[in-house]
């Protein structure tokens, strides 16, 4: 049993404090989420020459053999900063299926790109009646001589605008819910019968619905066995999952802080916020869920590489564990700074937002408590 | 980074659960399942073959009878204690009197009390609260006067656990009114069978006797039974507050009532099927599951912090109210998912030789008393709001 960082992800972990400390001040978060590309170009550049892009792949493709406690590091650090960026949409979700899927060939071809920052890419699986279920796929792929033909419907594919292709969950036989029959192909944005409608979300990122009408796509842009691609989605929306918490718990560590500083030095009736005790206790159940919070997200990373049911029950426990204290903590973090906490000119409501998302990424409370259900014996450590 | 215990501590859980499989008596299984309490000699049974062992103060060095245990596998002892149904270790001697005597005893007073203590031959009681001082603790003023080579003890002491089966109390007096409240306090032994000391049970609304008041009147307590210094009571009694209690979360037990409620749920039925099928009872034990594999986590991580090195502090608070909260909320659970057997008062069944048959099923019997009797987990201990207050001030710096 350990739950400390070793020595590198301690280094590690003070690089990218450093990087959001000193380049990702609210103000300048703020004029990035409202340029077009809603994230900056220099900064990937950096994140590249950083390593950051290669961390999680392995060496022989340009990678730092990075594990999942890595990846937990940067994101707590992005939740933190509220960092923009196509990370979790390009490196952790789209390298992930990459790393884990691709052919030998097709990794050769994509995994140095993506690490050295020349090539994005993003998910995209949701549809408008799939809610979270990774296997409700309409979107069909049919044969088409050595190629496929890909139609359908994608709904809220993160940082869309900002990749050059995008990985798409088609069914390509079985009906509109079985998990078998889902396959994933690799399509290029700018392919014909791609139409993207690009929008920013509610936390100033980015997202796309995309149709695809008609695209041809080659035998080769096939990534993974043909029909058995569901196992390796749901793998990796749960390493989305360990992500965007630890993500969070980086977002909630920041709210919990802005809000101990803000009632110990406001004064109202001759006194500080902080002296009253309503007040002390609320601030002690936000404290206590950020606490649980971050538990969960090492539990969660940690049970990423053991057996599925694990993986499952376990990044579920956590999903749901954040989503209910996301609310918890940034309603507080509003509530105690009073009439200052709904100006958009503070990041409280800002990380809110976050919060907000991420709570309905891969899946929310609801959906995710029936999943654990599903999932989990009776648990043991 | 690594949630597991090591291999040694895992063959070591292996080791502690066939030993309790093997020499745990059935009946007694039965009764802690059930939420039944047991009386000394019901304890004693099990605590024999314990103490056989080695067993019975898991927290103690060696030198002192203890097993010389890491803080991981005391964890995994309690862990498999309640997972395995079996009864606590009693109350205050292993986990209170052992760390404070070590501590703060003198060698006469280590080898008078900690050998009946692991023996089970003595058991303790905590003399702190009284009918004036509650959460305000330090208000106390039972009295304790220096007479010659005794202290005069006048006064009362209130919601004392196990007072009727106890053999000594520790007890906070006052020995000085001058100074700060906190100042003045002095900690003592009382033997249980002092004359002046007379108890009185106090019956709590789910018709059990657990707690008690006493009353002393001129009672006299021996100079050598005084714990450390006059006056530095307060601090004695911080530092049992800050001694690691490993299992304050009790989320074993938390886990074995859980797996109760589970095993409930699939046997009562409704609309023709299985209760667990229902989704609010499916939904309701879920997010307690999860609230209970957080606050394991967390209870680790904490474990783990204290192995390496540093103090457990006052964040092991939010353990106990988490914890509390948790198990208070499966006892709800389990009375609603009873539905008309939560009910009946079946406790006069229990009564030996009283020959009344039971009605509904035998899981039901105890539901609604333990539901009651857990209101005292918020209450006890410190309440969960004084808990927050610790937290608030001794973390947060409110």
């Amino acid at each position: 049993m350990d739950f400390s960082f070793d020595e590198a992800q301690q280094l590690f972990r003070d690089s990218v404090d450093r990087f959001v400390a000193e380049h990702y001040d609210f103000e300048t978060r703020q004029r990035i989420v409202a340029t077009d590309d809603g994230y900056l170009p220099e900064h990937w550049q950096r994140f590249a020459e950083l390593g950051w892009l290669a961390l999680p792949f392995p060496e022989g493709y340009g990678g730092l053999d990075g594990t999942p406690v890595d990846t937990m590091i940067i994101m707590e650090s992005f939740g933190r900063g509220l960092v923009a960026s196509p990370y979790l949409s390009s490196v952790v979700v789209a390298g992930h299926i990459l790393n884990r899927a691709a052919t030998e060939q097709q990794k050769q071809a994509l995994l140095p790109a993506l690490s050295d920052g020349s090539l994005r890419l993003t998910f995209a699986f949701a549809e408008p009646t799939s809610r979270f279920d990774l296997a409700d796929v309409s979107t069909t792929a049919t044969e088409d001589g050595a190629g496929y033909r890909l139609n359908g419907y994608k709904c809220v594919v993160h940082y869309a605008n900002t990749a050059h292709k995008v990985l798409v969950s088609a069914r390509t036989t079985g009906n509109q819910r079985d998990p078998m029959g889902v396959s994933l192909f690799l399509v290029d944005m700018g392919a014909s019968g791609v139409s993207a409608r690009h929008y920013p979300t509610i936390d100033g990122q980015r997202a796309a619905d995309i149709k695809l009408d008609n695209v041809r796509v080659d035998a080769d842009d096939l990534i993974g066995d043909k029909d058995h691609a569901s196992a390796f989605i749901e793998e990796t929306c749960d390493h989305g999952i360990a992500a965007t918490c630890a993500e969070a718990v980086g977002a909630m560590s920041v709210l919990y802080e802005m809000t101990l500083e803000y009632i110990k030095t406001r004064e109202q009736f001759g006194k500080t916020l902080g002296s009253f005790q309503a007040l002390q206790h609320r601030m002690v159940d936000v404290f206590m869920a950020c606490e649980l919070c971050r538990s969960m997200v090492y539990a969660a990373t940690c049970r990423l590489t053991e057996s599925t049911a694990e993986r499952q029950c376990t990044a579920s426990a956590a999903k749901v564990q954040v989503g209910k204290a996301g609310r918890l903590v940034g309603h507080e973090a509003i509530q105690l700074h009073g009439g200052m906490g709904m100006t958009d000119e503070l990041p409280i409501g800002h990380y809110l937002k976050r919060l907000t998302m991420i709570n309905t990424m891969f899946g929310d409370i609801a959906y995710h408590t029936a999943r654990f259900r599903r999932t989990a014996n009776y648990f043991s450590l | 980074m690594d949630i597991a215990f090591s291999k040694d501590v895992q063959a070591f859980r292996q080791e502690v659960r066939a030993f309790i499989r093997t020499h745990l008596p059935d009946d007694i299984k039965h009764r802690v399942e059930r939420g039944e309490e047991l009386d000394r000699e019901g304890h004693m049974g099990w605590h024999r073959k314990l103490c056989q062992k080695g067993w019975t103060v898991p927290n103690w060095p060696t030198e002192y009878g203890g097993p010389g245990w890491s803080l991981a596998q005391q964890y995994v002892f309690h862990d498999e204690l309640a997972f395995n149904c079996a009864p606590r270790l009693p109350w205050y001697g292993w986990d209170m009197i052992g760390p404070l005597l070590i501590e703060y005893g003198s060698d006469w007073q280590r080898q008078r009390f900690l050998p009946p203590i692991a023996s089970g031959e003595e058991w303790w009681c905590q003399g702190f609260s009284e009918p004036n001082s509650g959460s305000d603790l330090a208000s106390l003023q039972c009295k304790a006067v220096l007479d010659g080579e005794h202290y005069v003890v006048n006064g009362s002491k209130i919601w004392i656990t196990a007072a009727h089966v106890s053999d000594w109390m520790f007890a906070l007096v006052r020995t000085d009114s001058s100074g700060k409240k906190q100042q003045g306090i002095t900690l003592l032994f009382i033997d249980m069978r002092s004359p002046g000391l007379s108890r009185r049970p106090i019956i709590t609304f789910d018709g059990g006797h657990e707690i008690d008041q006493c009353y002393f009147q001129d009672v006299r307590v021996p100079i050598e039974n005084r714990v450390g210094e006059e006056g530095k009571g307060w601090s004695y009694a911080k530092y049992l507050l800050s001694v690691e209690r490993i299992g304050t979360a009790d989320v074993a037990r938390s886990g074995t009532m859980l797996r109760r409620l589970k095993t409930i749920v699939a046997s009562e039925r409704a609309q023709g099927k299985p209760l667990l099928e229902d989704p609010w009872f499916a939904d309701q034990i879920a997010l307690l599951e999860i609230e209970l594999k957080a606050l394991e986590v967390t209870e680790l991580r904490y474990l783990f912090e204290t192995e390496a090195g540093s103090d457990l502090g006052p964040e092991a608070s939010i353990l106990k109210i988490r914890g509390t909260e948790i198990q208070q909320r499966i006892t709800e659970l389990i009375v609603d998912a009873l539905g008309y057997y939560a009910c009946p008062d079946l406790r006069p069944a229990l009564w030996q030789d009283a020959n009344i048959p039971a009605v509904g099923p035998d899981y039901a019997m105890l539901a609604s008393a333990s539901y009651f009797n857990l209101r005292k987990l918020s209450i006890f201990s410190g309440s969960n709001e004084i808990q927050k207050n610790i937290v608030a001030k001794a973390v947060l710096g409110l």
